[in-house]
Protein backbone atom coordinates (compact mmCIF):
# COMPACT_ATOMS: atom_id res chain seq x y z
CA UNK A 1 0.00 0.00 0.00
CA UNK A 2 0.95 3.50 -0.73
CA UNK A 3 0.63 5.54 2.55
CA UNK A 4 1.43 2.42 4.83
CA UNK A 5 3.17 5.08 7.15
CA UNK A 6 0.90 7.94 6.39
CA UNK A 7 -0.06 9.26 10.08
CA UNK A 8 -3.66 10.08 9.88
CA UNK A 9 -5.08 7.16 11.45
CA UNK A 10 -3.26 8.02 14.31
CA UNK A 11 -4.63 11.40 14.18
CA UNK A 12 -7.56 10.44 13.43
CA UNK A 13 -7.79 7.71 16.59
CA UNK A 14 -6.40 10.57 18.71
CA UNK A 15 -9.94 12.60 17.39
CA UNK A 16 -12.07 9.58 18.40
CA UNK A 17 -10.75 9.60 21.82
CA UNK A 18 -11.14 13.10 22.40
CA UNK A 19 -14.82 12.32 20.95
CA UNK A 20 -15.21 9.85 23.77
CA UNK A 21 -16.42 7.42 21.02
CA UNK A 22 -16.17 3.88 22.75
CA UNK A 23 -17.08 1.76 20.05
CA UNK A 24 -16.04 0.79 16.54
CA UNK A 25 -17.21 -1.48 14.57
CA UNK A 26 -16.00 -2.57 11.38
CA UNK A 27 -16.40 -4.84 7.84
CA UNK A 28 -12.45 -4.43 7.55
CA UNK A 29 -10.94 -2.26 4.51
CA UNK A 30 -6.93 -2.08 3.69
CA UNK A 31 -6.93 1.48 4.00
CA UNK A 32 -8.97 1.00 7.77
CA UNK A 33 -6.46 -0.71 8.59
CA UNK A 34 -4.48 1.03 11.44
CA UNK A 35 -7.89 2.39 13.21
CA UNK A 36 -8.68 -1.10 13.70
CA UNK A 37 -5.40 -2.39 14.74
CA UNK A 38 -5.57 0.67 17.50
CA UNK A 39 -9.17 -0.05 18.32
CA UNK A 40 -8.47 -4.07 19.05
CA UNK A 41 -5.54 -2.88 21.11
CA UNK A 42 -7.06 -0.10 23.19
CA UNK A 43 -9.10 -1.49 26.62
CA UNK A 44 -11.26 1.26 26.81
CA UNK A 45 -12.58 0.54 23.32
CA UNK A 46 -15.03 -1.94 22.17
CA UNK A 47 -14.14 -3.14 18.73
CA UNK A 48 -16.49 -5.17 16.75
CA UNK A 49 -16.24 -6.94 13.42
CA UNK A 50 -19.72 -7.22 11.59
CA UNK A 51 -20.57 -9.76 9.11
CA UNK A 52 -22.67 -6.68 6.93
CA UNK A 53 -22.19 -3.45 7.29
CA UNK A 54 -25.72 -2.71 8.41
CA UNK A 55 -25.05 -4.25 11.63
CA UNK A 56 -23.12 -1.44 12.55
CA UNK A 57 -26.02 1.07 11.87
CA UNK A 58 -28.10 -0.78 14.33
CA UNK A 59 -25.56 -1.61 16.47
CA UNK A 60 -24.90 1.69 17.16
CA UNK A 61 -28.03 3.30 17.59
CA UNK A 62 -27.80 0.46 20.15
CA UNK A 63 -25.16 2.01 21.76
CA UNK A 64 -25.84 5.26 22.02
CA UNK A 65 -28.89 4.74 23.29
CA UNK A 66 -26.72 2.78 26.58
CA UNK A 67 -24.92 6.48 26.10
CA UNK A 68 -22.25 5.54 24.56
CA UNK A 69 -20.92 6.90 21.01
CA UNK A 70 -19.50 5.14 18.39
CA UNK A 71 -17.97 4.81 14.63
CA UNK A 72 -18.67 2.80 11.51
CA UNK A 73 -15.80 2.38 9.03
CA UNK A 74 -16.87 0.31 5.96
CA UNK A 75 -15.62 1.13 2.58
CA UNK A 76 -17.99 2.85 -0.30
CA UNK A 77 -19.36 -1.14 -1.53
CA UNK A 78 -20.87 -1.28 2.04
CA UNK A 79 -22.96 1.42 1.61
CA UNK A 80 -25.63 -0.35 -0.26
CA UNK A 81 -25.86 -2.90 2.21
CA UNK A 82 -26.95 -0.14 4.82
CA UNK A 83 -29.94 1.79 3.01
CA UNK A 84 -33.15 0.52 4.48
CA UNK A 85 -31.07 -0.01 7.67
CA UNK A 86 -30.35 3.95 7.93
CA UNK A 87 -34.86 4.22 8.09
CA UNK A 88 -33.46 3.42 12.36
CA UNK A 89 -30.87 6.55 12.00
CA UNK A 90 -33.18 8.59 10.33
CA UNK A 91 -36.42 7.95 11.86
CA UNK A 92 -35.22 8.20 15.03
CA UNK A 93 -32.85 10.68 14.48
CA UNK A 94 -30.10 8.45 15.76
CA UNK A 95 -27.02 10.31 15.65
CA UNK A 96 -24.14 8.28 13.29
CA UNK A 97 -20.56 8.88 12.54
CA UNK A 98 -18.97 6.67 9.78
CA UNK A 99 -15.64 6.96 7.73
CA UNK A 100 -15.69 5.14 4.15
CA UNK A 101 -12.64 4.34 1.93
CA UNK A 102 -13.49 4.84 -1.45
CA UNK A 103 -12.97 2.13 -4.20
CA UNK A 104 -13.98 2.37 -7.87
CA UNK A 105 -12.43 5.72 -8.43
CA UNK A 106 -8.83 5.94 -8.45
CA UNK A 107 -6.51 3.13 -10.39
CA UNK A 108 -9.32 0.39 -10.07
CA UNK A 109 -8.79 -2.67 -11.53
CA UNK A 110 -11.75 -4.20 -10.04
CA UNK A 111 -14.60 -3.24 -12.35
CA UNK A 112 -17.35 -4.66 -9.76
CA UNK A 113 -16.62 -2.15 -7.27
CA UNK A 114 -17.79 1.01 -10.00
CA UNK A 115 -20.96 0.91 -9.74
CA UNK A 116 -21.44 1.32 -6.05
CA UNK A 117 -18.68 3.85 -5.64
CA UNK A 118 -20.64 6.45 -8.39
CA UNK A 119 -24.16 5.59 -6.11
CA UNK A 120 -21.78 6.32 -2.81
CA UNK A 121 -22.61 9.81 -1.97
CA UNK A 122 -26.26 9.64 -3.34
CA UNK A 123 -27.32 6.76 -1.69
CA UNK A 124 -26.01 8.58 1.82
CA UNK A 125 -27.77 11.77 1.20
CA UNK A 126 -31.19 9.65 -0.04
CA UNK A 127 -30.90 8.48 3.48
CA UNK A 128 -30.53 11.50 5.51
CA UNK A 129 -26.42 11.44 5.31
CA UNK A 130 -24.24 14.38 4.73
CA UNK A 131 -21.15 13.27 3.46
CA UNK A 132 -17.88 15.03 3.86
CA UNK A 133 -15.47 14.11 1.17
CA UNK A 134 -11.95 14.10 1.87
CA UNK A 135 -8.74 14.18 -0.96
CA UNK A 136 -5.71 14.81 1.61
CA UNK A 137 -4.01 13.12 4.30
CA UNK A 138 -3.50 16.40 6.07
CA UNK A 139 -7.15 17.06 5.99
CA UNK A 140 -8.79 13.47 7.49
CA UNK A 141 -8.17 14.49 11.17
CA UNK A 142 -9.45 18.00 11.31
CA UNK A 143 -12.35 16.89 9.47
CA UNK A 144 -13.27 13.45 11.80
CA UNK A 145 -13.31 16.14 14.89
CA UNK A 146 -15.21 18.86 12.74
CA UNK A 147 -17.81 16.18 11.79
CA UNK A 148 -17.78 14.24 15.01
CA UNK A 149 -18.35 17.67 17.02
CA UNK A 150 -21.64 18.04 14.28
CA UNK A 151 -22.78 14.65 14.79
CA UNK A 152 -22.68 14.08 18.69
CA UNK A 153 -23.59 17.54 19.67
CA UNK A 154 -26.71 17.76 17.00
CA UNK A 155 -27.93 14.41 16.55
CA UNK A 156 -26.76 14.51 12.95
CA UNK A 157 -26.07 10.95 10.68
CA UNK A 158 -22.68 11.75 8.89
CA UNK A 159 -20.36 10.21 6.15
CA UNK A 160 -16.75 11.04 5.77
CA UNK A 161 -15.71 9.82 2.40
CA UNK A 162 -11.79 8.92 2.02
CA UNK A 163 -10.99 9.04 -1.69
CA UNK A 164 -9.22 6.33 -3.06
CA UNK A 165 -6.34 8.30 -3.73
CA UNK A 166 -5.75 9.37 -0.48
CA UNK A 167 -6.14 5.77 0.72
CA UNK A 168 -3.65 4.50 -2.57
CA UNK A 169 -4.64 1.51 -5.39
CA UNK A 170 -5.03 -1.55 -4.10
CA UNK A 171 -1.94 -3.88 -5.05
CA UNK A 172 -2.50 -7.19 -6.53
CA UNK A 173 0.08 -10.10 -7.01
CA UNK A 174 -0.52 -13.67 -7.84
CA UNK B 1 -38.86 -29.95 -3.55
CA UNK B 2 -39.28 -27.86 -0.67
CA UNK B 3 -38.58 -28.92 2.79
CA UNK B 4 -41.81 -30.30 4.67
CA UNK B 5 -43.79 -27.61 7.47
CA UNK B 6 -43.21 -28.11 10.44
CA UNK B 7 -46.26 -27.93 12.95
CA UNK B 8 -46.09 -24.64 14.85
CA UNK B 9 -45.86 -24.34 18.94
CA UNK B 10 -49.05 -23.88 21.28
CA UNK B 11 -47.78 -21.33 23.66
CA UNK B 12 -49.77 -17.99 23.56
CA UNK B 13 -47.52 -15.18 22.99
CA UNK B 14 -48.98 -12.69 25.47
CA UNK B 15 -48.54 -15.10 28.55
CA UNK B 16 -45.00 -15.72 27.08
CA UNK B 17 -44.15 -11.71 27.21
CA UNK B 18 -45.85 -11.56 30.29
CA UNK B 19 -43.88 -13.77 31.76
CA UNK B 20 -40.28 -12.79 30.82
CA UNK B 21 -41.19 -9.22 31.71
CA UNK B 22 -42.85 -9.45 35.05
CA UNK B 23 -40.77 -8.23 38.00
CA UNK B 24 -38.57 -6.91 35.26
CA UNK B 25 -36.04 -4.78 37.45
CA UNK B 26 -33.58 -2.73 35.56
CA UNK B 27 -33.82 -4.61 32.62
CA UNK B 28 -33.62 -3.06 29.14
CA UNK B 29 -35.97 -3.80 26.26
CA UNK B 30 -35.48 -4.02 22.54
CA UNK B 31 -38.49 -5.38 20.25
CA UNK B 32 -38.31 -6.41 16.51
CA UNK B 33 -41.04 -4.79 14.47
CA UNK B 34 -44.81 -6.72 14.52
CA UNK B 35 -45.99 -8.49 16.84
CA UNK B 36 -43.00 -8.30 19.47
CA UNK B 37 -43.50 -4.48 19.43
CA UNK B 38 -47.34 -5.15 20.61
CA UNK B 39 -46.57 -7.70 23.16
CA UNK B 40 -44.20 -5.78 25.34
CA UNK B 41 -46.72 -2.89 25.09
CA UNK B 42 -49.54 -4.98 26.25
CA UNK B 43 -47.99 -5.93 29.24
CA UNK B 44 -46.53 -2.19 29.75
CA UNK B 45 -45.30 0.80 27.88
CA UNK B 46 -42.51 0.82 30.19
CA UNK B 47 -39.62 3.66 29.63
CA UNK B 48 -36.91 1.37 29.28
CA UNK B 49 -38.43 -0.19 26.11
CA UNK B 50 -37.33 0.54 22.64
CA UNK B 51 -39.74 -0.68 20.35
CA UNK B 52 -38.73 -1.33 16.31
CA UNK B 53 -41.15 -0.31 13.59
CA UNK B 54 -39.02 -1.06 10.46
CA UNK B 55 -34.93 -1.75 10.84
CA UNK B 56 -35.56 -5.08 9.93
CA UNK B 57 -32.98 -7.53 11.04
CA UNK B 58 -31.31 -4.82 13.39
CA UNK B 59 -33.14 -6.05 16.48
CA UNK B 60 -30.73 -8.50 18.00
CA UNK B 61 -27.49 -6.45 17.21
CA UNK B 62 -29.22 -3.17 18.36
CA UNK B 63 -28.95 -5.35 21.78
CA UNK B 64 -26.10 -5.64 21.24
CA UNK B 65 -24.58 -2.16 21.22
CA UNK B 66 -26.94 -1.80 24.38
CA UNK B 67 -25.72 -4.65 26.26
CA UNK B 68 -21.97 -3.43 25.33
CA UNK B 69 -22.50 0.32 26.69
CA UNK B 70 -24.69 -0.89 29.39
CA UNK B 71 -22.67 -3.96 31.00
CA UNK B 72 -24.33 -3.67 34.51
CA UNK B 73 -28.22 -4.22 33.24
CA UNK B 74 -29.56 -7.17 30.94
CA UNK B 75 -30.54 -6.51 27.71
CA UNK B 76 -33.06 -8.16 26.05
CA UNK B 77 -33.93 -8.35 22.50
CA UNK B 78 -37.34 -9.93 21.99
CA UNK B 79 -38.40 -10.57 18.19
CA UNK B 80 -40.03 -12.45 15.79
CA UNK B 81 -38.43 -15.25 13.81
CA UNK B 82 -38.84 -13.40 10.35
CA UNK B 83 -36.99 -10.37 12.15
CA UNK B 84 -34.29 -12.28 13.10
CA UNK B 85 -34.05 -14.39 9.81
CA UNK B 86 -33.00 -11.24 8.24
CA UNK B 87 -30.23 -10.54 10.43
CA UNK B 88 -28.71 -14.13 10.80
CA UNK B 89 -25.30 -12.56 10.99
CA UNK B 90 -25.80 -10.98 13.58
CA UNK B 91 -25.63 -14.48 15.70
CA UNK B 92 -22.06 -14.11 14.58
CA UNK B 93 -21.43 -10.71 15.32
CA UNK B 94 -23.16 -11.16 18.88
CA UNK B 95 -20.60 -14.15 20.15
CA UNK B 96 -17.75 -13.28 18.75
CA UNK B 97 -18.32 -10.10 21.96
CA UNK B 98 -19.94 -12.73 23.85
CA UNK B 99 -22.08 -10.06 26.09
CA UNK B 100 -22.97 -11.89 29.11
CA UNK B 101 -26.04 -9.68 29.81
CA UNK B 102 -27.39 -10.02 26.13
CA UNK B 103 -30.18 -12.03 25.69
CA UNK B 104 -31.89 -12.54 22.40
CA UNK B 105 -35.69 -14.17 21.99
CA UNK B 106 -37.66 -14.44 19.06
CA UNK B 107 -41.08 -15.32 19.32
CA UNK B 108 -41.44 -18.15 16.56
CA UNK B 109 -44.30 -19.17 15.49
CA UNK B 110 -43.10 -20.08 11.85
CA UNK B 111 -44.83 -17.41 9.95
CA UNK B 112 -44.87 -14.12 9.20
CA UNK B 113 -47.77 -12.91 11.40
CA UNK B 114 -47.75 -9.02 9.70
CA UNK B 115 -48.19 -9.61 5.86
CA UNK B 116 -51.04 -12.54 5.75
CA UNK B 117 -48.70 -15.38 7.76
CA UNK B 118 -46.81 -16.62 5.23
CA UNK B 119 -44.82 -19.73 6.27
CA UNK B 120 -41.25 -18.67 7.33
CA UNK B 121 -38.10 -20.43 7.21
CA UNK B 122 -38.57 -21.70 10.85
CA UNK B 123 -41.88 -23.08 9.21
CA UNK B 124 -40.09 -25.00 6.91
CA UNK B 125 -37.92 -26.54 10.02
CA UNK B 126 -34.90 -24.35 10.39
CA UNK B 127 -33.64 -24.46 13.82
CA UNK B 128 -32.55 -20.88 15.47
CA UNK B 129 -31.09 -22.50 18.39
CA UNK B 130 -28.71 -24.67 16.25
CA UNK B 131 -27.33 -21.46 14.23
CA UNK B 132 -26.87 -19.36 17.43
CA UNK B 133 -25.29 -22.66 19.26
CA UNK B 134 -22.91 -23.26 15.89
CA UNK B 135 -21.77 -19.50 15.78
CA UNK B 136 -20.46 -19.48 19.66
CA UNK B 137 -23.85 -18.95 22.02
CA UNK B 138 -23.22 -21.20 24.83
CA UNK B 139 -26.50 -20.90 26.03
CA UNK B 140 -29.07 -21.57 22.89
CA UNK B 141 -32.14 -23.42 23.69
CA UNK B 142 -35.68 -24.09 22.16
CA UNK B 143 -38.84 -23.71 24.62
CA UNK B 144 -42.12 -25.08 24.51
CA UNK B 145 -43.83 -24.81 27.27
CA UNK B 146 -44.26 -22.29 30.48
CA UNK B 147 -42.04 -23.93 32.88
CA UNK B 148 -39.23 -23.91 30.57
CA UNK B 149 -39.93 -19.91 29.63
CA UNK B 150 -40.26 -19.35 33.53
CA UNK B 151 -36.39 -21.32 33.49
CA UNK B 152 -35.95 -18.60 30.24
CA UNK B 153 -36.83 -15.47 32.75
CA UNK B 154 -34.66 -16.38 35.28
CA UNK B 155 -31.19 -16.80 33.25
CA UNK B 156 -31.85 -13.85 31.15
CA UNK B 157 -32.75 -11.76 35.00
CA UNK B 158 -29.74 -13.26 36.33
CA UNK B 159 -27.29 -11.41 33.83
CA UNK B 160 -24.82 -13.90 33.65
CA UNK B 161 -23.01 -16.47 31.37
CA UNK B 162 -24.70 -14.63 28.19
CA UNK B 163 -24.94 -14.44 25.39
CA UNK B 164 -27.88 -16.61 25.88
CA UNK B 165 -30.58 -17.08 22.90
CA UNK B 166 -33.87 -19.02 22.82
CA UNK B 167 -36.74 -19.81 20.80
CA UNK B 168 -40.22 -20.00 21.84
CA UNK B 169 -42.59 -22.41 20.20
CA UNK B 170 -45.82 -19.90 20.22
CA UNK B 171 -49.07 -20.68 18.44
CA UNK B 172 -49.68 -18.48 15.37
CA UNK B 173 -52.42 -16.91 16.32
CA UNK B 174 -52.38 -13.14 16.46
CA UNK B 175 -53.45 -10.96 19.56
CA UNK B 176 -55.40 -7.69 19.07
CA UNK B 177 -52.96 -4.81 18.20
CA UNK B 178 -51.56 -2.77 21.43
CA UNK B 179 -49.70 0.11 19.66
CA UNK B 180 -47.32 2.15 21.27
CA UNK B 181 -46.14 5.87 19.96
CA UNK B 182 -44.51 5.32 17.07
CA UNK B 183 -42.35 8.41 17.20
CA UNK B 184 -38.86 7.43 17.20
CA UNK B 185 -37.42 10.46 18.16
CA UNK B 186 -39.74 10.19 21.64
CA UNK B 187 -39.27 6.80 22.27
CA UNK B 188 -35.02 7.05 22.24
CA UNK B 189 -35.25 9.92 24.37
CA UNK B 190 -37.75 8.53 26.91
CA UNK B 191 -35.18 5.31 26.97
CA UNK B 192 -31.90 7.67 27.42
CA UNK B 193 -34.11 9.83 29.98
CA UNK B 194 -34.76 6.08 32.32
CA UNK B 195 -31.03 6.11 32.24
CA UNK B 196 -29.82 9.57 33.19
CA UNK B 197 -28.38 10.01 30.20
Amino acid sequence: MENRSATWPDDVYASFKAHDVRQLVYVPDAGHARLIELAIADPDMEATPLTSEEEGIALLAGAWLGGQKGVLLMQSSGVGNCINMLSLTNTCRFPLLTLITMRGEWAEFNPWQGPMSKATKSSLENMGVQSFRVEDDVDVAPTVDAVATQVFAGDQAAAILLGQKLIGKKEWSR
Amino acid sequence: MTLDIRPSGSLDRRDVVAELLKDRGDLLLVTGLGSPTYDAAAVEDHDANFYLWGAMGGAAVMGLGLALAQPEKPVLVLTGDGEQLMGLGSFATIAVKQPPNLSVVVLDNGHYGETGMQTSHTGYGLKLPEVASACGFTDSVEVEDMPGVQALRTRIHGNAAGPRFASIRIAPILPERVLPSRDGVRIKNRFRDHLGL
